[in-house]
């Protein structure tokens, strides 16, 4: 098992010089100077031949290449066109909002999805059977950002229950530590910004939640059904263990299996599904920072986005496999 | 007369004696006992059709401007007409109309970026999947690649670089999901490679082309259509994604995405200038996610739940 999982770390390292290669070869392939494209129209003669240099664009593409992932490795994504900050902490700002709304929706969506299709598998073709697959059905086929909206209109504009956009209140302060505010203002003791940040958090995590919530009901529908089937549960019926025991405890354990690689998988999806979420409410995370780089064309923004949301990405897949590999001994012998 | 006949016989004793029809017939009579899979087809159906005969049905031009019909209600309104059965937007036009345009956009969008996975993806795949070793290696690590961004940030990112646009957002769709269809045709590819038929074909010497798409391919069809079905669903969500985002259909077209993104600015206002376009997407991702999964069911007996 240990080589399986030292082979799996390896594997990382060609995938993120790939995903280097492409991110990098994207801006080379655009049509237009790169240095104007980062740089942005306004730029000036002097600032042009300065970010030529230091683009190294005169030189061939391979030691633009180098020199751009030397940059990288040194943690150094340029500048923005608009704000003149550092992307680098542009994305470190933005970066705990992001994780406080896809973590929250990530809860949410394996909580919920894991008890409905424990329910559903123990109930096969009854009511709540069918009406929790057609839910699902209608979740995966609906756009994140129209049910945000929805969300909105009928719980924050109709009724009045949660707030509109952002994370917190006008009128709370909150001393920041972590920057994830509902962890900031349970660690300082701030009941009233606890309540502030989870009303703001609440609309956004369950649009963003409705995909990956459907996605994990119907797995582990589906797992569980084929666990249920097994001898072993055969086994302990005769036994004659409560029902409740033989779920819970026998056929669980296994059926929680491939669930756990759809959970880890749904964090892409949630990343990827953030850009949306965070531009309907106004959720000020790297979704909405990208989104709004993708607008103004600026490509550092974009570089920099991209970079870091796949780096996570191929971490998150790297945990995910050597955790499936933890808890299912199988995988690895193969 | 009578020779027409007799084939007309031996026709439906093919259809219906067991032992000598195609099996093909086999899957479509599953099919349509499958419930999922026929409510699927309705709806896909009546999408196919509004969108093909959208200037027949449309009660107005979906690109009219009437100053006086600004943001009417719909009919069950206060304030709503009969003219204009699902209201009016900022612009006077008529929702019904540009949601039955709409679907000319989806339609379009989802052949087109689905056209592009799927003919890349099988070449690919069963390049991978035959010839194994290092051009396996090659491409099955490029697809890696591509599926190491998040889904619908490399659309967001390929449509920012080639600029917004319907176009360049097809084509990034059909990019994003190459991978997918190689996967699964590269897997198919492996499996039907080992069996007598691919040897016996070898054996009367066939040049690989020939086993490859005459002899491999068609036995690889049903995960494939499979794909397609769900791919097509999950195309025209992406596309209302982009559009949503201003990086897809541009106005005045008449796109759910952008309909939805448009209405956004006037939530309180007219509330249904973004809830209907998100309806439409919603049922027409519904049909083609009813019948993937119907038809994973029908054709690929292993994959049941």
């Amino acid at each position: 098992m240990i080589g399986f999982i030292l082979r799996r770390i390896l594997v990382v390292i060609p995938t993120l010089l790939g995903v280097s290669i492409i991110i990098f070869l994207m801006l080379a392939i655009t049509p237009g100077d790169p240095a104007e494209l980062l740089l942005g129209e306004r730029a000036t003669k002097e600032s042009l031949d300065a970010m030529r240099e230091y683009l190294g664009l005169q030189k061939p593409l391979y030691v633009q290449y180098g020199l751009f992932l030397k940059r990288v490795a040194q943690f150094d994504l340029g500048e923005t066109i608009w704000t003149r900050q550092k992307v680098s902490v542009e994305i470190m700002e933005r970066f705990p909002a992001t994780i406080e709304l896809t973590l929250a929706a990530m809860i949410i969506s394996s909580f919920l999805g894991i008890i409905l299709g424990i329910i559903s598998a123990t109930k096969q073709y009854s009511w709540f059977d069918y009406a929790s697959m057609l839910g699902s059905l209608f979740g995966v086929s609906m756009p994140v950002f129209w049910l945000g909206l929805v969300l909105m209109l009928i719980f924050a504009l109709n009724l009045g229950w949660f707030p509109m956009s952002g994370r917190l209140g006008v009128d709370i302060d909150l001393t920041t530590i972590t920057n994830l505010f509902v962890l900031d203002s349970v660690l300082t003791r701030n009941w009233e910004a606890l309540r502030s940040a989870l009303m703001h958090l609440t609309l956004p995590a369950i649009a963003l939640s409705t995909i990956p919530l459907a996605i994990v009901a119907r797995m582990t529908r589906s797992s569980m059904l084929e666990v249920l089937r097994q001898d072993y549960i055969k086994t302990a019926r005769a036994k004659g263990l409560s029902e409740f025991k033989i779920v819970l405890k026998h056929a669980l354990r296994n059926g929680l299996i491939p669930v756990v690689t759809v959970v880890g998988l749904q964090f892409g999806i949630l990343l990827g599904g953030a850009i949306l979420t965070e531009t309907v409410f106004a959720w000020p995370g790297v979704g909405k920072w990208l989104y709004d780089g993708v607008v103004k064309r600026d490509y550092m923004v974009i570089q920099g986005g991209c970079l870091l949301v796949a780096t996570i990405f191929v971490f998150v897949n790297l945990i995910v496999d050597v955790l499936y590999a933890i808890i299912n001994p199988r995988i690895s012998v193969k | 007369m009578a020779k027409n006949k007799i084939q007309k016989i031996k026709f439906f004793e093919r259809i219906t004696n067991p032992e000598d029809r195609h099996p093909i017939f086999d899957q479509i009579e599953k099919l349509f006992k499958n419930r999922t899979a026929v409510a699927g087809l309705i709806i896909i159906t009546l999408f196919a059709f509004t969108a093909i005969f959208a200037p027949l049905i449309s009660p107005h031009n979906p690109d009219e401007n009437s100053l006086y019909d600004q943001l009417k209600p719909p009919v069950w309104n206060e304030g709503g007409s009969t003219n204009n059965l699902l209201g009016t937007d900022d612009l006077g036009r008529d929702m019904l109309s540009r949601l039955i345009y709409g679907a000319r956009v989806s339609l379009t969008l989802g052949i087109v970026s689905v056209g592009i996975a799927l003919v890349f993806g099988s070449l690919l795949g069963s390049l991978a999947g035959y010839y194994k070793g290092w051009p396996d290696n090659l491409i099955m690590r490029f697809m890696d690649l591509i599926l190491a961004f998040p889904y619908i940030l490399l659309a967001i990112v390929i449509v920012a670089y080639l600029g917004p646009g319907l176009k360049n957002a097809m084509i990034a769709i059909g990019i994003i999901n190459i991978p997918r269809f190689a996967r699964i045709i590269r897997a198919s590819v492996m499996e039907e490679y080992e069996k007598d038929y691919v040897t016996a074909a070898r054996a009367v010497g066939a040049h690989n082309r020939r086993i490859i798409f005459n002899a491999i391919f068609p036995n690889c069809l049903s995960p494939i259509i499979v794909q397609a079905s769900l791919g097509f669903g999950e195309a025209i969500l992406s596309g209302a994604g982009l559009s949503f985002l201003g990086l897809g259909a541009q106005p005045p077209l008449s796109e759910w995405g952008a309909m939805i993104a448009q209405g956004r600015s006037m939530i309180l206002r007219a509330w249904w200038v973004m809830t209907f376009p998100g309806i439409a997407i919603l049922f027409a991702v519904l049909g083609f996610n009813l019948l993937g999964d119907g038809l994973r069911d029908a054709l690929d007996p292993r994959l049941r739940d």
